[in-house]
């Protein structure tokens, strides 16, 4: 059982928490999840890491209201108890002197990419951060963020704060003005992926991307989360999550991704009527 | 003379009891639901199949027996109606009896060489297993057994399941301190994300898994060494005396087939793990799992027999399931009675056939695979017939749900990070026969992470030898 620390809502719908998970909290590196199981009959959910406290033997996590699953878990309330976590799972991000990195973070995906950009900046790169989201209300740790990165340009897709735009276009113009990147890492949405992955290719800067696939076990028993990269069959949990971008069949990403959508929405529908019911 | 006339009159009169058949569900019943399949004998049922044992001076069927069970003298307490004392009998031997009796291949082990086999049908050891345990555990007669004295001895059992659960078992008994690490939220491995429940009720596993908490053990569910803590941390900074390793082979192969990653193609390791483990059958269970009308299972072992059965009952019996298999019958490598049951049940049987590779839809869901129709030709390496493709044979299986079920092989959290232990080239760890010692001085190793993918009650026999060979080096 892992006690709920401090709950935070950061956006509408976005919620970090602060959970004790000791063994976790000395081992986990940057890039890395863990597997939750909020109760006896729930799901087995991935999450990243965001950040943790290896004295006070806790972890942070930064979840997005998608469906059913995750709407129970941002229920939750500080003093409540997840019944599973395991982790950390999945290989750290490749974190050394790149030179100039330039880490993009969409939506939630900000929430994964953040201890990268710490990481980074701590092995010494001049790290520039496009942290983006679809409006002003949706972006997230705009100060943490501030605090690690040598550079940070926000903006968001309705223009209502920051830059108007997409992160993978304020890329194109960085990478146009003719600066020297050497490593581009892109966290958030798989349309956003792929567009940063188009946007690098020409330019042959290694691109690392962090895949989100389904997955039950998370330490390479299921196969569920399988991708296909550089046309090998790879496990996120273990092979992954962070793979080059320009080698990832992203098609193959989202339709897989997919794959539950329907019981999804038939779980949400069912915890809608039973909310609806003890209402009235 | 007379004696031995006597004796053998006694044998004679033996024969000529017929084995009892073991109740069985009906197929068009059981094939909807998740009960168990075979129902277990009365006590009437057992005595009259028990006096059936010839009490052989030389049994071979304990020399049969991977855990050397003491199966006449427990034969023998079911004869005298010692029910309680019978499963006793098998606990000193076995940690997990009602496990054993019912997924144990018996037919190849204690059954097959029974005397009585060469001249009639075996003894039914393994129902009479079954019976003892259930009859024990079901009478509230389990005890927890006495262990010795405490030895100050720590030592870290790494997996829950049949290996890791027997080492748990004998080394308390020997008043060891053990703590067991489980990466997944509950205890029993396999015994609970892979045999289904029709076949091996999870409340009997638990019955059995608590003895060994009740003995004393320390369970850390949600640890996987290698990731969350390094084997050397254990020795060096846990303070562990010895590690055993029962990792298991959990990765599962796939066939590396065009389209295999299409939407509705998954491992029976998925899907097993989804209906068993998290329970995905149930309502009340948030779960998902997907079975389409024509339901597709390759491969032919007893993990593709409980895929097809279990896929068949999470349709409700509506869905039409098949195995795939580019052997034929002869060479499935599933137990006989696996078969049979999935036959009765209506699983279709899709022989010597071979995937060639996987069509999907435009949407990117799988419609049909394109197979090959094979023969047999010569033996190969694994003594089995050769499947050679017919040319020209190409022909389209249609199948919305394909479950491949290939086997499994070893992960590598350990052997990565672990660098003075010595691995095979396919992954498992290489360790002495008959104790499990693998080159690390006092780490222990048994089960499918040695073996490959094998049985449970090998896994079992495996922990018992390593178990032994902890404490001798304990002591030493």
């Amino acid at each position: 059982m892992h006690k709920i620390i401090s709950k935070k809502k950061l956006a509408p719908k976005i919620i970090r928490f602060t959970v004790e998970a000791p063994e976790i909290a000395s081992s986990r590196k940057p890039g890395q999840f863990i597997v939750l199981r909020e109760g006896e009959k729930s799901e087995r959910l991935p999450f990243t890491i965001v950040d943790s406290d290896s004295e006070a033997g806790t972890i942070d996590l930064i979840i997005q209201e998608a469906g059913y699953s995750t709407l129970s878990l941002c229920a939750l309330e500080e003093g409540d108890f997840i019944t599973d976590i395991l982790g950390p799972l999945g290989k750290p991000t490749d974190i050394k002197n790149y030179g100039t990195v330039v880490c993009v973070g969409g939506g939630v995906g900000t929430a994964v990419i953040y201890p990268i950009v710490k990481g980074m900046r701590e092995a010494g790169n001049h790290v520039i951060t496009l942290n983006g989201a679809r409006n002003k209300e949706l972006i997230i740790l705009e100060e943490e963020l501030k605090e690690v990165s040598d550079e940070l340009i926000i903006s968001t897709d309705d223009g209502s704060y920051g830059v108007a735009g997409f992160g993978s276009t304020i890329l194109q113009g960085i990478l146009e003005e003719g600066r020297k990147i050497d490593c581009v890492v892109a966290i958030g949405p798989v349309m956003m992926m792929r567009a940063v992955a188009e946007v690098t290719r020409p330019y042959e800067i290694e691109t690392i991307v962090s895949l989100n696939a389904i997955m039950i076990d998370g330490t390479g028993m299921c196969g569920g989360c399988r991708v296909t990269v550089g046309g090998e069959v790879k496990f996120a949990c273990v092979d992954g999550p962070e793979f080059d971008a320009h080698l990832v069949d992203f098609e193959e990403l989202i339709t897989r991704a997919g794959y539950y959508r329907k019981e999804e929405q038939c779980q949400m529908k069912k915890l809608a009527d039973q909310l609806e019911q003890e209402k009235a | 003379m007379a004696e031995q006339s006597q004796k053998r009159s006694r044998r004679k009169k033996k024969e000529r009891i017929p084995r009892q058949s073991m109740p069985v569900r009906l197929p068009e019943v059981r094939n909807k639901d998740f009960d168990e399949v075979p129902l277990g004998y009365t006590p009437e049922m057992a005595q009259i199949e028990a006096q059936r044992c010839l009490q052989c001076a030389e049994p071979k069927c304990v020399e049969g027996c991977p855990v050397h069970i003491k199966i006449p003298e427990f034969i023998q307490l079911i004869v005298d109606g010692e029910f309680s004392a019978a499963a006793k009998k098998i606990k000193e031997n076995n940690t997990l009896p009602a496990v054993c009796g019912r997924v144990c291949p018996q037919e190849e082990q204690c059954e097959q060489v029974c005397i009585l086999g060469k001249i009639d049908m075996p003894v039914a050891i393994g129902r009479l297993e079954r019976f003892a345990a259930d009859y024990e555990r079901e009478h509230g007669e389990t005890e927890i057994p006495a262990a010795a004295p405490a030895t100050g001895k720590k030592v870290a059992v790494v997996g829950s399941g049949p290996s890791g659960l027997t080492v748990a078992y004998e080394l308390l008994l020997k008043g060891h301190s053990v703590t067991v690490f489980e990466a997944l939220h509950k205890l029993g491995g396999v015994l609970v994300y892979g045999i289904p429940e029709f076949r091996l009720p999870k409340k009997i596993v638990a019955s059995e898994i608590e003895t060994i908490e009740n003995m004393g053990a320390e369970i850390k569910l949600n640890v996987l060494i290698g990731k969350t803590k390094t084997v050397d941390q254990l020795l060096d900074e846990d303070g562990f005396d010895a590690v055993f390793l029962g990792t298991g082979a959990g990765l599962p192969m796939f066939l590396n087939l065009p389209g295999e990653s299409l939407n509705g193609i998954c491992s029976a390791n998925e899907f097993l793990t989804r209906v068993n483990l998290m329970k995905a059958y149930r309502e009340d269970y948030v779960t998902p799992v997907k079975v389409g009308k024509k339901v597709a299972v390759i491969g032919a072992g007893n993990v593709a027999m409980d895929s097809a059965r279990s896929a068949l009952r999470v349709s409700g019996g509506e869905s039409e399931v098949s195995i795939i298999y580019r052997r034929s019958r002869e060479e499935m490598p599933a137990r006989g009675e696996e078969i049979e049951h999935a036959e009765e049940e209506g699983i279709i049987f899709n022989l010597l056939t071979n995937p060639v590779r996987f069509i999907g839809d435009e949407k990117g869901y799988v419609k049909a695979i394109e197979c090959v129709q094979m023969e047999l030709g010569e033996p190969d390496d694994s003594g089995r017939r050769r499947p050679i493709p017919i040319e020209g044979s190409e022909h389209i299986v249609e199948a919305d749900t394909v479950i491949v079920a290939l086997g499994t092989r070893p992960r590598t959290f350990i052997s990565t990070t672990t660098p003075d232990l010595e691995t095979s080239r396919w992954g498992t760890f290489i360790a002495e026969e008959g104790t499990g010692a693998t080159s690390k001085p006092g780490v222990f190793a048994g089960g499918d992470i040695v073996t490959g993918s094998a049985t449970v009650i090998l896994a079992m026999g495996a922990g018992r030898e390593a178990a032994k060979a902890i404490d001798e080096y304990l002591q030493g």
